[in-house]
Order: C-alpha cells, then sequence, then structure tokens
C-alpha cells in the first residue's frame, strides 16, 4: 500500500507554490497521512517563506477538501506535518540556511517540481531555473548526503530525487516517443548544455549593453514620449527606463524561441527542461534520479475535486480568447493528438514512483501523457469547444452573446499571416487616431482600437507559441508507467489512480474543465452586461464623492472650460478695439495657432512665459474690470456645466478644493468662489500696468503633484485622499499622485493610458444651449475707448519660435 | 379702416390649416372640424405723435399726483426706475419706448435744474442687461450720458448696503427695495405694460425688491390664488405687491409712475404672415412662409436662434399714462384690455397652443425646458380673465421642442435646479420647503447674479411655482415635438405628432372632446364666460 510505503518518510518538494505543487503537497497531507512534508520555498519580496506557504499554498481552493476532512484539526495537522524551508532553485547550493540543510539533508525522498512554465520566458531566465535546477537540486542532495556520511550517519542514505521534466523534451518528431533517458534518444540533438548556460548569461550582458547604446535610449525616449507626451521629465525618464528593461526581455525572449526552433524543440520551455535533464544526468554521480514526464497538465479530473485549477494555464487563454471571438482561427490537424493529462493523475503518478522508490538500475523515465493510451483528438476538442461555447455563450459588453468562429483547420503559417496583417492594419489605424486632435467619447474609441490591437496581437502570440503544440505528431508512450499502475493494489488504484484511460473526455471537458477555466477568467456569462459597467463607474464616483474628508484638484483648460489662454488673450485685447484692428489680432492669432500649439506641446513652462509676454503694458485696472465680462462672454458659455457641479458637489461635501492653471489670476478671478485655493499664474506690475513677466514659474508637470501634495498636507491629509481632475497627458504626474485620478474628455494617449490603469474617465460637454462661435472676440464695448492700446498693437518680442 | 376685434373661428372643412408655433420655427397644423381657433384683435393704430403724447402724459397726469415738471427741483435726488430685457417681447425696434419716455423725463428734469440723476434697471432677480441690451433700450445718448459715469445702475436684489428694509406689511410681509430708489425725492418708474400682469404697484414692490421681500408673493400658495395672475382684481400675487406698494407710499418713498401700452404690431413686415389670419394670408404671406420655413428647416439650431433673437417687433405706442400708481395702472387696464381681450364663450376640453422662440426669460438665450413649462402653464394658460380656458381636469398640448438645453451663464441654476431637484420631486410645497433656501443663498448663484449675467438661483423655482395654478386645475399636459426625456422630467407626457397628443388627451377627457387653440402670439387675453 502506498501510504504504508511512505510512512514516516520526510518528503521534500520544490515548486510548491505552482499549479502541480500545490496538488502535490495537498495530496500528500491528505492520502498519505504518516508522511512529514517539507516545502522549499523561496522568499518573496515582501514575505518570508513560511508566509508564502500559508498564503500561497494552503489558502488556495486546492485545500479546502482536507480543511472540511480535519475540520478543527486542520492547523494542528500542517503545523506537525509540513515545514517551510527558504531555498531558490535558481541559485547554486539552492540558497539554503544551516536550518535549511539540516531538514532538506534529512529528507528519504525530494520532488523537484520547481519549474519556469511560462514558454515565452526570457532565455536567461528559464536557463537558469529548468535548465540548472535539476542538477542544482542534486547537487545539493549529493553534498548535504556526503555530509552526512562524513559526520558517520552511513552509507546508504542518499535520498531518491524525482525530477519533473516534460513529454516535450522529446517531441520533435513524428511516432512515438519512448519513456526513454534523453541521452538515450536518437531524435534528440547532443548538446553541451554548460555552452548553453554560458551563451544565455552572456547574451543577456550583450542585450543589455546594446539597449544602453544612446541610438537605442533616444528611441526608447521617443517612444516614451510618444505615449505619454508632455508628462514631465520624472515620468518620462521612468517609462523610458521601463521600454529599455521590456526590449531586453523581448530580445531575450526572441533568442529562447529562435534557439529553441533551431534545434527542434517548440519553445524554450521544452528546450531548456531537456537540457535540465541532460545536466541532472551529468552531475547525479551515484544519487538516485527518476524523471517524470507529464504532458500538458490540466484541471483536476477528481482530486481535491473536479475542475480544480491553478493559474491560468496554456490551453485557457487561449479557449477563453477563442470563446470571445477574437480567435477566428488556430492552426492544428484534426486528426492530431492534443495530449492533456489531469493535474491529479499526474500527482498520483509522482506519488506512486515515490512510493514504488528508485529503480536499482539507475535513473529511469516515467512518461505521464493521454495520447497513446486514450487519446484526446484535436478535431474531437474543437468540437466539443464549439458545442460547449454556443450552448453558453459569452456575452459582450453590450450584453449580447458572442458566437464563436468556426475553426477550419488551416495551417499555421496562414493563421500567423491573417493575424499579422490584422496587428498591422490594427497598429496603422491607432498610429493615425494618436495623431488626431480627439477628444472625449471619439478617443475612447481610439484607445479601443489599441485594446483590439493588443488581443490581435495576443492571438498572434498564442499561435506561435502554443501552434506547435496542437502540431505535435510525436506520440507518447507510458509503458513503464501502465505497468506500474497495474502493479498497484486495488486500493492504490482507486486513490491513486493515474491511468488515463479511465478519462471519459467529452465530460471532462464538458463538465469538469470548461466550467473550470470560465469560472477562472471571470468573463461575462450573463446577459446583464450593462448592469456590471454601471455599477463600475457608480462604484469609482462614489469613491470619489465619499463623505470621507478629501481635497479635490482640478486642471482649467479643457477640464472646466473648453477654452484656453490664447483665446482669453483674444478676447481682452479685442474688446477696446475697432473693427479693423480686431480683425487684423484674431488673424493673426490664427495665423500664429499652429507654431503656438507646437510650443505649447513642448513645454507648457516656456509657451506661457513667452506667450504672456503680449501683456506687457496692459493697464491692470481694466483686465481686472474686463476679466468678468471675459468670463460671462466666453469661458462661463465654455464651461462644463458637470464639472462645476462637480466642484460644488465636493464644497457641498466639505471637501477642500484646488485650482490649478497656467491661466492669469485675474482670468479666473471669476472662478474663486468656487474654490478654497487657487494656483495660477501672476504676472509683475509697474506703475499700474503689467510687466509681462511672470512673478513665479508656472504651475505644469510635477509642480502640480508637489503643489497637490501640499495642499492635502496642509489640510491634515495625505495623497491617499485626494481626487486630480486632468485632461491631458502633460497632468499625468498629478494624475499618478492622486488617490483617485478622473480623466476628463481625454484624448486618444491619455485614454489608453486611463483605460490601461483602470483610471474613471469622464465625458463632460458644454452646455447645449450656450451660443456657439468659432472666434474668440469681444463683444465691444462701446463708447467708452476704440483706440488701440499700444499693449495690443505691438508684436510680442522675444517669443522663441 | 378700423382694426377689427379679436375673434373666435370655428374649425369647418374649408378652414386653411393653422400656423402653429414650436419654438424656433412653426408649421401649419389642420385642427379637427369643431375645433376653435382664438384670435387677439388686429393691431390698434399707433398714436400719431408718441413724444407729444408722453410729454402731455407728465404734464396732465392721473390721479392725485402734481405734473411731473412741479415735482422736480435743483439739488434733488431723483431716480429713474426702468422695466428690464423681459419687456416687451420680442425686443421692440429702437427708438424704446424706455428711450422716448426717459428722454422726455430727463429734458424735463434738465429744465428744472436736476443734476442728482440716477438711472435703475428694475431687475428684480432677474440677470443683469448687458451694455448692448441697455444701449438698446435707453438710446445712445442717454446711455452715453449715463454709463460711463456710473449713473446707470442695475439693480442688485443681493447687495446689502444698497438695500433699505422699510418694515413689514399688515399681513406680515417684508418689504426691503433698492436704497437709492427709496431715499431719492422722487423715484420715477418707466413701464412698459406688455400684458395685464405688469405694472401697478408690482412695479417698485417687485422690480426693485430683494429675494426677503418678494419671496412673500413669488411663492406656491400665493400663485395657486392667483386665478389669473393676469387679472388684477382676482390675483394673489397683486393683492400683496399692492399691499407692498400701498406700505412703500406710506413709509415716504414719493413715487411717480408711467405705463405705457403697445399694440400687438409684433412682427416686421417680412414676417408679418406670423400674425394674420391664415385665409387671409395673400400669395406674398404664402411666399414668405414657405421661404422662412424652408430656410429655418435647413438651418443649425444656433443660427435659427440668432436669426429669431434679431428679430425686432414694430409695437407702436397706443398709450401713456402717468402720476399716481392707481389710478394710472386702471387706465393702463383699459387701454391694454382694448387691445388684447376677445371674448370666449364657455370652457374646452382640450386647449392647445404653439409656443414660440421667445418668453420673458431667455431674450438673446436659450428657452429651457423650465421656461417652457413656464411661458405654457404660466404665462400662455393664464391669458384669461374670468374662467380657464380649458375646463377643470382637462389637458394642455404644447406644441415646442422642449430641447435639453440650458444657457450657462444665463441659467445656471435652472441647469441643477433641472437635472438634481426635479430628478427627485416634481411637488411644489416639497420644492419650496427642501430647496428653495439653498438655491436662493447659493453663495456661487449669488456671485454669478452679481457679477456675471445669471437670473437669481431661486429663479428657476419661481418659473415652476408659476405653473402651480395650471397644474393642480389639469388633467393632463401634453408637448408635442419634445425631447422626450425632457419632457418627462417636467412630468407631462411627450407626443410625436399633433394627433397622438389628441389621442392620449382623449384617454383623459373622453371621446370627441372640445378643442380650443390659443393663436398667441400676436398677444391676447381671453375672456371666458
Amino acid at each position: 500500500m502506498i501510504p504504508d510505503e511512505l510512512a514516516g518518510r520526510h518528503i521534500a518538494v520544490t515548486g510548491a507554490t505552482g499549479f502541480l505543487g500545490t496538488a502535490l503537497i495537498e495530496r500528500l497531507l491528505r492520502s498519505v497521512p504518516e508522511c512529514e512534508v517539507v516545502v522549499v520555498v523561496r522568499p518573496g519580496q515582501n514575505q518570508g517563506p513560511a508566509e508564502r506557504t500559508r498564503r500561497e499554498i494552503l489558502r488556495n481552493d486546492c485545500f479546502d477538501r482536507l480543511r472540511r476532512e480535519l475540520g478543527d484539526r486542520f492547523d494542528d495537522v500542517i503545523a506537525r506535518r509540513l515545514t517551510t524551508i527558504a531555498g531558490d532553485v535558481g541559485k547554486d547550493g539552492l540558497a539554503l540556511d544551516e536550518a535549511g540543510r539540516a531538514l532538506l539533508g534529512a529528507c528519504d525522498i525530494v520532488i523537484h517540481a520547481a519549474a519556469s512554465v511560462t514558454f515565452d520566458a526570457p532565455l536567461d531566465g528559464a536557463v537558469e531555473v529548468n535548465l540548472l535546477g535539476p542538477s542544482r537540486v542534486a547537487e545539493i542532495l549529493i553534498e548535504l548526503s556526503e555530509e552526512r556520511t562524513s559526520n558517520g550517519g552511513g552509507a546508504s542514505t542518499r535520498p531518491h530525487l524525482i525530477s519533473v521534466s516534460t513529454a516535450y523534451v522529446n517531441s520533435g518528431h513524428k511516432g512515438d516517443a519512448a519513456e526513454e533517458l534523453i541521452t538515450a534518444s536518437k531524435f534528440v540533438s547532443k548538446i553541451d548544455w554548460r555552452a548553453e548556460v554560458r551563451a544565455a548569461r552572456r547574451a543577456r550582458a550583450d542585450e543589455d549593453a546594446t539597449s544602453r547604446s544612446s541610438e537605442r535610449l533616444a528611441g526608447f525616449h521617443r517612444a516614451a514620449r510618444a505615449e505619454l507626451g508632455a508628462a514631465g521629465t520624472a515620468l518620462l525618464a521612468h517609462k523610458t527606463e521601463q521600454l529599455r528593461i521590456d526590449w531586453v526581455r523581448d530580445r531575450m525572449v526572441a533568442l529562447g524561441r529562435g534557439r529553441s526552433r533551431a534545434l527542434g524543440w517548440p519553445d524554450a520551455y521544452a528546450f531548456t527542461k531537456s537540457l535540465g535533464e541532460n545536466a541532472l544526468l551529468d552531475i547525479r554521480g551515484d544519487l538516485p534520479v527518476t524523471i517524470v514526464r507529464p504532458s500538458i497538465v490540466e484541471s483536476a479530473l477528481s482530486q481535491p475535486r473536479p475542475g480544480w485549477i491553478r493559474g491560468f494555464r496554456m490551453a485557457e487563454p487561449v479557449i477563453i480568447s477563442y470563446a470571445k471571438g477574437l480567435l477566428k482561427q488556430f492552426p492544428g490537424v484534426p486528426e492530431g493528438i492534443v495530449d492533456v493529462i489531469p493535474v491529479d493523475l499526474v500527482v498520483a503518478a509522482i506519488i506512486a514512483v515515490a512510493a514504488k522508490g528508485p529503480d536499482p538500475s539507475g535513473p529511469t523515465v516515467y512518461q505521464v501523457a493521454s495520447g497513446a493510451r486514450n487519446p484526446l483528438h484535436y478535431g474531437q476538442l474543437v468540437d466539443l469547444v464549439e458545442s460547449w461555447f454556443t450552448q453558453r455563450p459569452l456575452y459582450d459588453h453590450r450584453g449580447q452573446p458572442i458566437v464563436v468562429p468556426k475553426w477550419s483547420f488551416p495551417g499555421r503559417g496562414r493563421v500567423q499571416g491573417q493575424l499579422r496583417r490584422a496587428t498591422q492594419v490594427l497598429g496603422a489605424a491607432e498610429h493615425l487616431v494618436n495623431s488626431l486632435p480627439l477628444r472625449g467619447e471619439r478617443a475612447e474609441g481610439a484607445a479601443r482600437i489599441e485594446e483590439r490591437r493588443a488581443e490581435a496581437e495576443r492571438a498572434l502570440g498564442y499561435v506561435e507559441l502554443y501552434g506547435a503544440y496542437s502540431e505535435t505528431e510525436a506520440r507518447f508512450r507510458m509503458d513503464r508507467t501502465v505497468q506500474l499502475f497495474e502493479s498497484l493494489e486495488p486500493a492504490d488504484q482507486a486513490e491513486f489512480c493515474f491511468d488515463p484511460a479511465v478519462i471519459d473526455w467529452p465530460r471532462y471537458i464538458e463538465d469538469v474543465h470548461l466550467p473550470s477555466v470560465v469560472e477562472h477568467a471571470r468573463v461575462r456569462t450573463t446577459p446583464a452586461g450593462k448592469r456590471v459597467m454601471a455599477s463600475l463607474e457608480e462604484r469609482s464616483l462614489k469613491a470619489v464623492l465619499s463623505d470621507q474628508p478629501r481635497c479635490a484638484a482640478f486642471d482649467l483648460e479643457n477640464t472646466l472650460i473648453a477654452s484656453n489662454v490664447v483665446e482669453s488673450y483674444a478676447w481682452l485685447a479685442t474688446r477696446h478695439l475697432e473693427r479693423v484692428e480686431r480683425a487684423r489680432l484674431v488673424a493673426g492669432l490664427l495665423a500664429e495657432g499652429p507654431r503656438l500649439l507646437r510650443l505649447d506641446r513642448r513645454d507648457r513652462s516656456d509657451f506661457l512665459r513667452a506667450f504672456y509676454r503680449r501683456y506687457e503694458d496692459a493697464p491692470v485696472d481694466q483686465l481686472r474690470t474686463d476679466s468678468y465680462e471675459l468670463f460671462s462672454d466666453l469661458l462661463g458659455q465654455r464651461a462644463f456645466p458637470d464639472a462645476i457641479a462637480r466642484v460644488r458637489r465636493h464644497r457641498a461635501l466639505g471637501h477642500r478644493t484646488l485650482l490649478i492653471t497656467g491661466a492669469l489670476d485675474f482670468v479666473v478671478e471669476p472662478l474663486r468662489p468656487l474654490f478654497d485655493e487657487i494656483v495660477c499664474a501672476t504676472m509683475g506690475e509697474r506703475d499700474g500696468k503689467f510687466t509681462g513677466e511672470l512673478t513665479q514659474a508656472p504651475p505644469t508637470g510635477e509642480a502640480r503633484a508637489m503643489l497637490l501634495d501640499e495642499f492635502a498636507r496642509a489640510q491634515g491629509l495625505s495623497l491617499a485622499d485626494t481626487v486630480a481632475y486632468a485632461d491631458s497627458t502633460s497632468d499625468l504626474p498629478m494624475l499618478e499622485a492622486a488617490g483617485f485620478p478622473v480623466v476628463i474628455n481625454p484624448e486618444a494617449k491619455l485614454a489608453a493610458i486611463a483605460r490601461r490603469r483602470g483610471w474613471f474617465i469622464e465625458h463632460w460637454a458644454r452646455a447645449a444651449g450656450g451660443p456657439r462661435r468659432t472666434l474668440a472676440i469681444a463683444t465691444r464695448r462701446p463708447g467708452l475707448q476704440t483706440r488701440p492700446a499700444s499693449w495690443v498693437t505691438n508684436s510680442p518680442a522675444g517669443e522663441p519660435r | 379702416m378700423s382694426p377689427r376685434p379679436g375673434f373666435v373661428l370655428e374649425v369647418d372643412r374649408s378652414t386653411p390649416a393653422t400656423l402653429i408655433w414650436h419654438g424656433e420655427g412653426f408649421r401649419l397644423e389642420r385642427l379637427p372640424v369643431g375645433s376653435r381657433i382664438i384670435y387677439g384683435p388686429e393691431p390698434l393704430p399707433p398714436l400719431a405723435d408718441p413724444d407729444q403724447a408722453i410729454r402731455d402724459a407728465l404734464d396732465n397726469p392721473l390721479g392725485d399726483s402734481q405734473p411731473l415738471r412741479t415735482l422736480l427741483f435743483p439739488g434733488m435726488r431723483l431716480t429713474i426706475a426702468f422695466d428690464d430685457i423681459s419687456l416687451p417681447l420680442p425686443p421692440m425696434r429702437a427708438p424704446d419706448v424706455r428711450q422716448r419716455v426717459i428722454e422726455a423725463v430727463l429734458d424735463l428734469a434738465a429744465d428744472a435744474g436736476v443734476d442728482d440723476v440716477v438711472l435703475i434697471a428694475a431687475l428684480a432677480l432677474h440677470r443683469r442687461m448687458t451694455d448692448p441690451e441697455l444701449r438698446h433700450a435707453l438710446g445712445d445718448r442717454v446711455f452715453e450720458a449715463f454709463a460711463p459715469h456710473g449713473l446707470l445702475m442695475q439693480h442688485d436684489a443681493e447687495d446689502p448696503s444698497n438695500l433699505v428694509d422699510l418694515g413689514v406689511t399688515d399681513h406680515g410681509e417684508d418689504v426691503e427695495i433698492n436704497r437709492r430708489a427709496a431715499e431719492s425725492d422722487l423715484l420715477i418708474y418707466v413701464n412698459i405694460n406688455l400684458s395685464a400682469m405688469d405694472g401697478g404697484h408690482k412695479s417698485v414692490a417687485t422690480g426693485l425688491a430683494s429675494y426677503k421681500s418678494i419671496k412673500h408673493h413669488h411663492n406656491v400658495r400665493t400663485m395657486l390664488n392667483s386665478r389669473s395672475f393676469m387679472d388684477r382684481h382676482h390675483s394673489e400675487l397683486h393683492s400683496s405687491n399692492w399691499r407692498m406698494g400701498r406700505f412703500i407710499a406710506e413709509s415716504g418713498v414719493k413715487l411717480f409712475q408711467i405705463e405705457t401700452t403697445l399694440n400687438t404690431d409684433t412682427f416686421p413686415k417680412e414676417l408679418a404672415f406670423l400674425q394674420k389670419r391664415e385665409w387671409e394670408w395673400s400669395l406674398k404671406d404664402r411666399a414668405s412662409f414657405l421661404a422662412t420655413s424652408t430656410v429655418l428647416g435647413r438651418t443649425p439650431g444656433g443660427l435659427s436662434r440668432k436669426i429669431f433673437h434679431s428679430v425686432y417687433a414694430p409695437h407702436d405706442l397706443t398709450s401713456v399714462q402717468a402720476g399716481a400708481v392707481e389710478p394710472v395702472h386702471e387706465a393702463t387696464l383699459v387701454n391694454l384690455y382694448r387691445q388684447q381681450l376677445v371674448e370666449v364663450s364657455g370652457q374646452t376640453d382640450v386647449l392647445t397652443m404653439g409656443l414660440p422662440y421667445i418668453g420673458p426669460y431667455n431674450v438673446n438665450s436659450t428657452m429651457n425646458p423650465i421656461l417652457v413649462a413656464c411661458l405654457g402653464l404660466g404665462y400662455f394658460f393664464n391669458l384669461y380673465k374670468g374662467k380657464p380656458l380649458v375646463r377643470e381636469g382637462g389637458v394642455v398640448i404644447i406644441s415646442h421642442p422642449t430641447p435639453w438645453e440650458f444657457n450657462p451663464v444665463h441659467h445656471p441654476s435652472y441647469i441643477d435646479f433641472f437635472e438634481q431637484v426635479l430628478a427627485e420631486t416634481r411637488d411644489m410645497f416639497e420644492i419650496e420647503a427642501k430647496f428653495e433656501e439653498s438655491f436662493a443663498t447659493d453663495p456661487w448663484y449669488v456671485h454669478l447674479y452679481r457679477t456675471s449675467y445669471a437670473y437669481h438661483g431661486v429663479h428657476p423655482m419661481y418659473m415652476w411655482y408659476w405653473c402651480s395654478h395650471a397644474l393642480a386645475h389639469l388633467g393632463r399636459v401634453i408637448i408635442v415635438g419634445g425631447d422626450r426625456a425632457a419632457v418627462r422630467r417636467l412630468g407631462f407626457s411627450p407626443a410625436s405628432t399633433f394627433e397622438d397628443a389628441l389621442e392620449l388627451a382623449e384617454d383623459v377627457v373622453g371621446r370627441d372632446p372640445t378643442i380650443t387653440h390659443l393663436r398667441v402670439p400676436p398677444l391676447l387675453m381671453a375672456e371666458v364666460t
């Protein structure tokens, strides 16, 4: 009996926080009551290993069944039987401490289940974990047992290392893939794994160096600017560095994929796993080693419960993309075999191998797959999935059911071609739309194009990554595994079933796997779609307008009012002009428009400083009086009533309100009753006239974030209690800093950023009933002053071109 | 040929389609056979020499008042208050009556050596007038003589330093009015009495008062007891103003009232068809109807608004009377009724009306949904003496596009009232009790009323109260061709066509109802017997 064989044994497990590892721990604790389990867990960034065990393993719903069965005893049993040691298979010696070494050294069986399972991992990362992981574990076990031997512990105490690999290490050919050592396979290229390790590490250094070249950095900076606009130095720098790191990563991913394909593996995962087996066999010495190779591990058939799965794995994103109608085609041959194996079968096989002990004849391989014994054909799988989603469709954001596409099993090249073209077209559309001056809901439409492009790219990624798996024509033999199963006593066969013949594929797909996938994907499965969207907005609004103390900061231009400093100037300047002069001034400003806009986009502060020179010698008193008319005639008409109502709502709730703007103080004076504080530009005065020079730097970019912080602290609040309303990427620093960023009528760029970050977007419109006019010209105040003032007619000096 | 009196037409098979106003547009509609259409009297002939008539009135005051020239003396403080932009409708072409009257008054003042003269626009809680509007009402000469020196003022009901509390009437009504007006040696009020509601003691007691004072008669109870508020002798609104007016006089404020009436020559020659009876339309009228409606149908909303708001009415002076308030006002009413009164026998089940682009509170502005309700159910519904035109439990059908649109500068508190208050309740008393105070005292609204061109925060409530008599009286209100959401927000029923509206009305008043169409403008007043 397996439980008896393993009674009193100490079993160490790596990769315990993973999908397979979690299931393995749970099964050992539940079905092998007398064993003790040691988990090797990498310390997290903020959590110690014991904390990770508690949070990431024991809190998983995998343990619900055991918790139910043990009731109050659960904590006691866990505390007695489960020990956590800190260790990292990515580091030599696993970075164990003394206690960890002692505990690991006392283990009889070590199951190495840690792996980097992402198929598109960077090459060097996969090499460290998948290639070097198994041999590192072997090395430390040899070292520990030699230590013990030299301390007089006897020679026969070498632990049994069971290393979990993948069936795809040996899949690059048609026909049978036997349960033979990788070194014995005639289909696998013989490669010097040490050279691969060196090459991968060097490649990382090389790519990193390339990424730091000044041309590359300039490119990243351009891209950051294109994405964020004039968001300020700090944010741009951060984004630039992010883009550089991503670039290096992408290069390493591409290198991994290229190297793997060149040598006959579907991807870097299988490639590094394969070399990992090589390395392990090289290093192992006389350490007893068994290799278990599962195929594609999917949700549980029955243990701990049907459908249990952890994380979003390989098939799931493909299935969900298909159900969302995004994946119009997927390569594969209908009669090809999709080799899927439920996780509980893999776990049972590993435990049976552990109970049986190492083969005295040397390292052996067990393959846990389904293809050779109970094949699931690709065509059958597609039919099952299609009929399932036809009966239970997902719903789109309008609450309409999504019709799943019909796959016609084209070749991979064709699918990739289609998707690549779609991606390119959408990319071009996105670029075009981003260069248009769109705002508000149209800009959000542009952001949706970006989402669709991202979806198409993802679909392309799936096809490129997983296409190989649906096209694999290797049949994984599992004679040794079946033999092991048949040798078990009936009771063990019942409790530790790993014979894939028991799988009823239609039942497994329809009743077990798909419901679990849909549940995990958190997709919309009911038509009540609109409600969900509305409540999201309602929740954002509720958080913003809470009765907790808050500070609300507002930008002015295009957030409160659809106007700008140039229009204000045009209005004030034309107010006292005769018709001809008015026309001349307005025509001049219109002609200058593009240049002013360019200047503004380059640097807001410079633009303001330069533009305000035009006010030199303007009479202070007159402008202060005129500004009220400016408000009534222009700014008030162009104000967003929703914006004014929002400011008033904040005040009614007792929140403190702040206006941050580059506009001049007298221009915003009529808005003063709405705000507790106004931070704006102020101009110097001399003999009752403006100097045209600002008395201090206008509040732009990062300064706004700092002003918000200061304002909040002056009220005894923190940034977490602040709400920031803004419309442009130049306000990103303030939006980033605020606890509740609210984006108003965003341009496409900001709309995309806001959607990605889940920021609250609102669309505020001008009052429908206000007068419409294209030019900001004042109604001349008749009879009072008609001669053009010198400050208006003098051409501006000192403005950069 | 003397103008023909008002006329009630009974629609038969040969009756041509009737012109029905629809905001910034109009259309022809065939009313069911047997319906009645009320046409006002034709415009009365103008006074031959209006300026002389004005001088005569100032020299021959009514009641116990002395001729104006004898009331003027050097060193005195003289204040001339005048009606604001809400009168007349549409604004009249230059010279405005106010200009004629004020110029005549100023001539006398100059003759008498008066040099402390201030002009005050009697805004009450209305928006301030813009410079061009003031210039149009007063003429270049007056405007340029006063405005640059700060002597042309607009009444500020929220400026405590410029208000004086005169006390409380025997009905407990606070009387608080403009300080300059109250403390002058003589206050002259220049009225344009477009409708029977205007003038009398209401001029000073409302036009120059503050919220504290106005709220005593601008409230739901008063409006429910004013049947109609166009009929001063059956109007609680006027009774309250009369008490206040007399109290103001007793407090020592010396008032010289000038009232004027205009004829109903409402539209310029090109649009003359708008005030003619349809079966009398000439070929030219038909052509201009076609041309106008085609052009309007193809112009964007903002432009047709601009076109209409640049229409100035010919509006000629038909009478002017001056002196003591009460006899002056009685004389005014006689002259006014001479122009506007139409005898109508019997009430109707369904009253239909087409609302034009303009009402008292959207001159050079937007007719928002609240103003639509107020113009239809406040003003038009109340254009009666005796009994309401429509029977109790009857239906009013209004034709107006009723867009969900507001002028943000003129009507900021309307937006909040419509979008926040009416979304919660339409109950007059609840609104009065729960919301009025906060709207009236809101510092932002006060700021906009004083420094910008906004109606007072409380004003949308008054417009809503204005409908209370009609809403209490009627079984249903239907708006044809209106924005459905806006119409429903008002609590009315939307209908897409006139036929549909009549069908809806039959649910309330039964099959084959009597239908009466109120053909306004031009303005009329129905004496229902």
